[in-house]
């Protein structure tokens, strides 16, 4: 079964209050991680191994700018599109 | 090199200060200064001294008074160009009964008055009691290297070199200051005079503070860093202007090497600035001296190679110690017993144990290349700022940003996730290019992030009673300074005179009764760096280029020549291991992270886990990222701030002084010498 956009963002949203936010407190899926200093540089590694492991996905070099992972919006966006290209 | 502490009392309705009391004050810090203790005392004042003896052994008692006995003054520290200051005072009528520094001071103001902190080259925090006046006179030296920390209530006022001495008395209240937290969690240090206590203020570097007999006070700076105005010509050519760099540098160097009845030794981390500056103390001592390195069973940390050449070359008798991940973690509670405030990285634990091995070779005082990378530009933060300088005049720019290749060569063969997110991190900021705090937004917005675990009332307080920033308090002349001017000025407010001078610095190795000498803290030194144009201090992207000359050709080129390594040591890695030890687990406990109240319980309880199960595969400190690396050793380190400052008995002094110099005015006791006062 395809997975929807908002699944997408809900397991990020969630893998990331769990694992750096820690609070319960929410994010702003817009706001910069790495601007906000929610993510360090080594921090955006642990949400991409991740991201490998829970969508069973492999990035290519060319994927893994900041554009694609800089907040919850944008990792949900380039994941849904990563994800539908792959299951064409 | 010594420990102050005492009280005056500006209400009549005390009774005099009670020896115990300060027998209690001075006990609390009496590893600054084992050799000696004393005490004066009249109707409104109490001053104690612990002296470790390195200048005048016989004659430099404290507290010591003027010819009338009507100044009294405690003093921690070395005024190095006291024989010159000696000579003026003399052509200007005064006489002197000692060899020490510490006279010249109480003659230098009774000649000078206010005028006189700027004629000290030195390293210093005294308090001058004027029994006449009944007024107390508070200073530090221009960069504060000597601490000095001082409480107000009740009618009286408290001072001490360090907290715990004020905490010993039962009448002072003890709390945390959620704005010293604050600005921690940001800059890294509380900016005097906030400190992390509440009601506990830090005399500023560079300040005087006078308290009149009502306990009213007044106070100044007497000097602050200055850059030069990038608009006003530079007379010297860089050659010239690395020859005087030179001769100031050996001048402080020898000052220091020289001007001690103990020898000195030396630091040598395999840098640039502890070779040169152990290269110099060689020089002024013409004779053999001693070395100390840390090295690290990390291999990431390690520079073991570049200091045993070093100490071929100087042909030191050299010593170094090998510290572990453990050794860390079993001595990170005495270490911040003695920083006194949170710390977010472990870099003190080694020092400590350094210091200790100093000792254990009977050395009082030893030189470090301490200052350095402030001075003359040698820190990254420096070469960023200005590529992000420059990256900002173009933000859409994909060429200038690569200069940080040229920055860090392994940025050009990472993959390019790394290099993107690092790039995503320079980036933050860019718009504001030319505002002030430009250089420093990233560190400061990265460390603010560890923010969120603090608990609502800590959070509610920063928000009803904010702490004040840094960037409200700059001089007027901040803006005609160069960027790098600018850069450097926050470097040395923030983090050189909070944390590397103090926690790394001062703390580390008075806790094992070693005294701190840095020629490059020097104050002609220093002002003839900050005079220097910003090219001759960054040249393109070359740190410290003026530097370099000076080193080139009496430092081996592969260390003039090497990559700049920043002191650091393992950091999370070192409390989550299988063998950490019991107090980690109970300072990150439930029970106690609600006790101290400091931080939301659940949220760290779910970020040690998080911790614990990264420990169980990392094999390398820099598996952790920045931001939890930080977040744990300053969790940790404020949870035991609390445990032992707030929470813990106050501080006693469990032997017996002996006040080898004591003067009672209240009960008419007075002595010099060996009789003891028994309490």
């Amino acid at each position: 079964m395809k997975i929807t956009r908002e699944e997408i963002g809900l397991k990020v949203m969630s893998f990331i209050k769990e694992n750096f936010i820690f609070t319960g407190q929410e994010i702003n899926p817009e706001e910069s991680l790495l601007g906000s200093g929610t993510i360090d540089s080594t921090g955006i590694l642990e949400v991409i191994s991740f991201l490998e492991q829970t969508f069973g996905v492999q990035f290519e070099d060319k994927e893994l700018v900041a554009e694609n992972f800089d907040s919850v919006a944008k990792i949900q966006s380039f994941m849904f599109h990563k994800l539908a290209g792959e299951g064409d | 090199m010594c420990g102050i502490a005492g009280v005056i009392h500006t209400e009549n309705r005390h009774a005099p200060p009670s020896a115990e009391l300060l027998h209690a004050m001075i006990g609390a810090i009496r590893y600054r200064g084992p050799d000696e203790f004393g005490l004066y005392r009249d109707h409104h004042a109490g001053l104690a001294h612990a002296r470790l003896s390195i200048i005048d052994l016989s004659g430099g008692q404290q507290p010591m008074c003027n010819e009338d006995g009507s100044l009294w003054i405690v003093f921690n520290g070395e005024i190095f160009n006291y024989i010159e200051l000696r000579k003026e005072l003399q052509s200007l009528g005064h006489r002197f009964r000692t060899q020490s520094d510490t006279e010249v001071i109480i003659h230098a103001y009774e000649a000078w008055g206010n005028d006189c902190f700027l004629k000290f080259n030195g390293q210093w925090a005294f308090a001058l009691w004027d029994a006449k006046e009944r007024k107390l006179v508070l200073s530090r030296d221009r960069i504060g290297v000597r601490p000095l920390f001082v409480r107000q209530a009740h009618g009286k006022v408290w001072f001490a070199s360090e907290v715990k001495a004020i905490f010993s008395d039962p009448e002072v209240s003890r709390s945390m200051d959620p704005r010293g937290l604050d600005q921690t969690f940001t800059y890294w240090a509380s900016l005097s005079p906030v400190s992390v206590f509440h009601g506990i203020e830090e005399i500023p570097p560079g300040s005087v503070r006078v308290y009149d007999s009502t306990g009213v006070y007044r106070e100044w700076l007497y000097w602050r860093p200055s850059y030069a105005d990038p608009r006003e010509p530079y007379p010297l050519s860089i050659a010239d202007a690395t020859e005087v760099l030179r001769d100031k540098l050996m001048h402080a160097t020898e000052l220091r090497m020289l001007r001690a009845d103990v020898p000195v030794g030396s630091y040598l981390s395999g840098g640039l600035d502890s070779s040169l500056v152990a290269w110099m103390g060689g020089q002024a001592k013409k004779g053999r001296f001693q070395t100390f390195s840390l090295r690290f069973d990390d291999a990431e940390f390690d520079e073991t190679s570049f200091q045993k050449l070093m100490a071929s070359q100087l042909d030191s008798s050299h010593h170094d110690i090998l510290v572990s991940r453990s050794d860390i973690a079993r001595v990170f509670p005495e270490v911040v017993w003695h920083t006194e405030r949170p710390i977010l990285r472990t870099a003190p634990a080694p020092l400590y144990l350094l210091s200790q091995e100093v000792r254990r070779f009977g050395i009082k005082a030893v030189l470090t290349g301490e200052g350095a990378d402030e001075m003359l530009a040698g820190y990254d933060l420096f070469r960023e700022s200005k590529i992000r300088q420059f990256w900002s005049h173009q933000p859409e720019s994909k060429i200038r940003p690569r200069l940080f290749e040229r920055l860090y060569p392994y940025l050009g063969r990472s993959p390019n996730q790394a290099k993107g997110m690092a790039l995503q991190f320079w980036k933050q900021g860019l718009e504001k290019a030319r505002l002030p705090g430009f250089s420093h937004g990233p560190r400061w917005s990265t460390t603010s992030s560890i923010k969120r675990f603090f608990s609502g009332d800590i959070r509610q307080n920063m928000s009803t009673n904010p702490a004040p920033d840094v960037l409200a308090s700059l001089p007027e002349e901040f803006a005609v300074w160069d960027p790098l001017g600018q850069a450097q000025y926050l470097e040395v407010v923030t983090l050189l005179s909070g944390y590397l001078i103090s926690s790394q610095g001062d703390r580390m190795l008075m806790a094992h009764s070693v005294e701190g000498r840095f020629p490059f803290l020097d104050s002609d030194v220093m002002e003839f760096c900050n005079g220097l144009p910003a090219d001759y201090k960054l040249r393109i992207l070359d740190e410290k280029h003026i530097l370099k000359r000076v080193a080139h050709g009496v430092i081996p080129e592969q260390i003039v020549r090497r990559q700049k390594q920043p002191y650091r040591a393992p950091d999370a890695i070192s409390f989550v291991g299988p063998d950490a030890p019991e107090y980690v687990h109970e300072m990150l406990s439930e029970n106690a992270l609600k006790e101290s109240g400091l931080f939301d319980s659940a949220a760290v309880l779910k970020f040690h886990q998080k911790c614990l199960s990264k420990g169980k595969e990392a094999t390398a400190s820099a598996e952790f990222s920045n931001s939890d690396n930080m977040a744990l050793v300053g969790i940790l380190s404020a949870q035991l701030v609390h445990h032992l400052f707030i929470k813990g008995t106050r501080p006693s002094s469990k032997d017996r002084i002996v006040f080898t110099t004591a003067i009672d005015r209240v009960s008419n006791y007075q002595q010099h010498a060996v009789q003891e006062h028994r309490l």
